[in-house]
């Protein structure tokens, strides 16, 4: 049976799939969120949210509008602080991120600064936020973006995060906790990960009607490209009813 | 000392920390003293033309937008502000002129609603200036060091990227592990707003919800004015020590404000308002609509609570009111199906 969904919903669902039950993820507002909560409804009850305004383990009854409004604690273990649950980060207590950003490079690092120069920005972007906290500091990242070739570049424009720096062995040189690094980069296009021996990014499976050409035609840098790539499972009828009914009924998020 | 890297940032609100002591001595007393005033007098008192300036909550959760109104009224500029997840805080301090200068973890976006025309426009153009990149959690520990009464906070965020060569932050070997380690430096804003929902008279304030930064942050701030939802009696803080979360002794004036950071989250009592919201975020598309904002909801009304009635008074209020407690169900504007 086929099931009609748009490219966002594709995206919650592959996040939710990667995401394990009794572990802890850092959450950012939008697609991260419905993406846990999806995972919460399904294979990963037990899952903790954990957020960096301070609220830990709540039960959300709708997507909350920013990661620090009251949703985020909703009848939640503990509500709070930033030092709190930034310090959990750094004592290893969250296990996956999620993050997105406005450019990628082959390592997984990323920008959320600036496009164009930095004292003349063509569109000056939020900035870290807490996004090089949880690149720096969670077990595994997710990474939730568009694919193209204007986010998937040669060069950053600015390296907010990082991701695996400039290859094997970089992230310990600069001090960031052993083990840590970025673990799939999710697009419209496919699944992505990180070959384990370089680091660079290695593509894991397209989506239903994608091809490895397209992949390949939208990245500005060399992918690694396994003889066999799968493709992605579509979402299935109870993830997109779980998601138009339960979760994003107002289409805050999966909406186009 | 040798450092291994050092950001270019502007190094902003640092103090040694025998001069943080001795202001402190001096500016904090330990009197109990009622500190009950009007936003107009807290402003003109606690605040200063090129002010580093700092809000408490979390850019559109629980921050003081009636602080924001009164500084733009009596025409702050100059100041330069801890873009702390800065979101609605910020961009309307760019708006209305008070702030040129942004220490930036998070400002110019305005989370799941996109990001800000007036930030950006600010921004892009030179008006406002970036003067350092740094992380939400480095702001945190920054505040925390400055709390702690020590010139640095180690830790391991930044390191290795654009973010860290572009703050005010050292890289140093740990002598413990030989790891390089980010140095935090202390911030201790000039000013800071902190809204909170209950007080007494002498600033002893209790927060329901996550504390965010505030904790850190109050103990950082050279001076601090409390908004409150509501003041409270003596008594009502002395029976639950435990719920303080500010001390008065860190407290320099306390001002009641019903619904000050609408149209903000007020966590507990009342939720965002998603149509304000979306009216300013269409609004500030270009100048003419930022002026024409400010003359409507700030200029044209001389205190908070005629601003309360004009986005909608009593009614408006009870209908954020029920969405908090999730009796309505929410709608955003701004939401992409339809």
């Amino acid at each position: 049976m086929s099931v009609e969904y748009n490219a966002t919903e594709l995206m919650a669902c592959v996040a939710s799939r990667s995401l394990e039950n009794r572990k802890s993820v850092f959450v950012g507002t939008g697609l991260p969120l419905v993406a846990s909560m999806l995972a919460q409804r399904l294979h990963a009850p037990e899952l903790l949210l954990v957020f960096e305004a301070g609220g830990i383990g709540p039960k959300l009854p709708m997507i909350p509008i920013s990661v620090g409004d009251s949703r985020t604690f909703h009848r939640a273990v503990m509500a709070a602080s930033m030092d709190y649950v930034m310090g959990l980060a750094q004592a290893g207590f969250v296990d996956y991120g999620f993050l997105g950003a406005a450019q990628i490079d082959m390592y997984g690092n990323l920008n959320t600064t600036v496009i164009g120069r930095y004292d003349k920005p063509k569109v000056r972007l939020p900035g870290s936020g807490g996004a090089n906290d949880v690149g720096s500091l969670c077990g595994r990242t997710i990474i939730l973006m568009r694919h193209d070739k204007i986010r998937f570049v040669n060069k950053l424009d600015f390296l907010t995060t990082p991701g695996y720096l400039n290859g094997p062995g970089a992230r310990e040189r600069a001090g960031l906790p052993r083990g840590t690094g970025p673990y799939r980069v999710i697009t419209q296009l496919g699944v992505l990960g990180f070959d384990e021996e370089t680091k660079a990014m290695k593509l894991l499976s397209v989506h239903p009607g994608v091809s490895v050409e397209d992949i390949v035609n939208n990245t500005s840098f060399q992918l690694v490209l396994p003889r066999d790539v799968g493709v992605t499972q579509a979402p299935s009828a109870e993830e997109l009813r779980l998601l138009r009914e339960e979760i994003d009924p107002a289409g805050i998020v999966i909406g186009g | 000392m040798k450092f291994i890297e050092e950001g270019r940032g502007e190094l902003l609100g640092w103090m040694h920390p025998d001069d943080a002591r001795r202001w402190m001595a001096e500016h904090k007393s330990r009197g109990l003293d009622d500190k009950r005033t009007t936003m107009a007098d807290a402003v003109h008192r606690f605040t200063r033309d090129g002010d580093y300036f700092a809000m408490g909550g979390f850019g559109h959760i629980r921050f003081s937008m009636a602080a924001i109104h009164e500084m733009i009224r009596r025409g702050r500029k100059g100041m330069a502000i801890a873009g702390k997840t800065a979101v609605h805080d910020v961009d309307v301090l760019i708006a209305g002129g008070v702030v040129d200068r942004v220490d930036c973890a998070y400002a110019f976006g305005h989370e799941l609603r996109g990001l800000s025309p007036t930030g950006r426009r600010a921004a892009e153009s030179g008006r406002v200036r970036v003067v350092g990149e740094l992380s939400n959690a480095a702001f945190q520990w920054r505040f925390k060091a400055a709390a702690m009464g020590l010139p640095w906070l180690p830790a391991r965020v930044m390191l290795g990227t654009d973010t860290l060569r572009y703050s005010s932050s050292r890289v140093v070997e740990d002598p413990w592990t030989g790891l390089p380690l980010t140095l935090l430096p202390a911030c201790y804003p000039d000013v800071a707003f902190i809204h909170v929902h209950r007080c007494d008279r002498y600033g002893n304030c209790q927060i329901d919800g996550t504390t965010i930064e505030d904790v850190d942050l109050a103990r950082a701030a050279k001076r601090l004015v409390i908004t409150a939802e509501k003041i409270v009696g003596e008594d009502e803080i002395r029976s639950h020590p435990d719920r303080t979360v500010i001390p008065y002794f860190l407290v320099d004036a306390v001002v009641e404000v019903p619904y000050g950071s609408h149209p903000g989250n007020m966590p507990g009592l009342y939720y965002s308002d998603e149509d304000h919201m979306a009216e300013w975020l269409y609004m500030t598309r270009n100048e003419e609509g930022v002026q024409e904002y400010l003359d409507k909801y700030v200029y044209g009304v001389s205190e908070f609570s005629e601003y309360i009635e004009l986005v909608g008074g009593e009614e408006k209020m009870r209908h954020l009111e029920r969405l908090e407690r999730l009796e309505v169900p929410f709608e955003a504007p701004w939401a992409r199906r339809g």
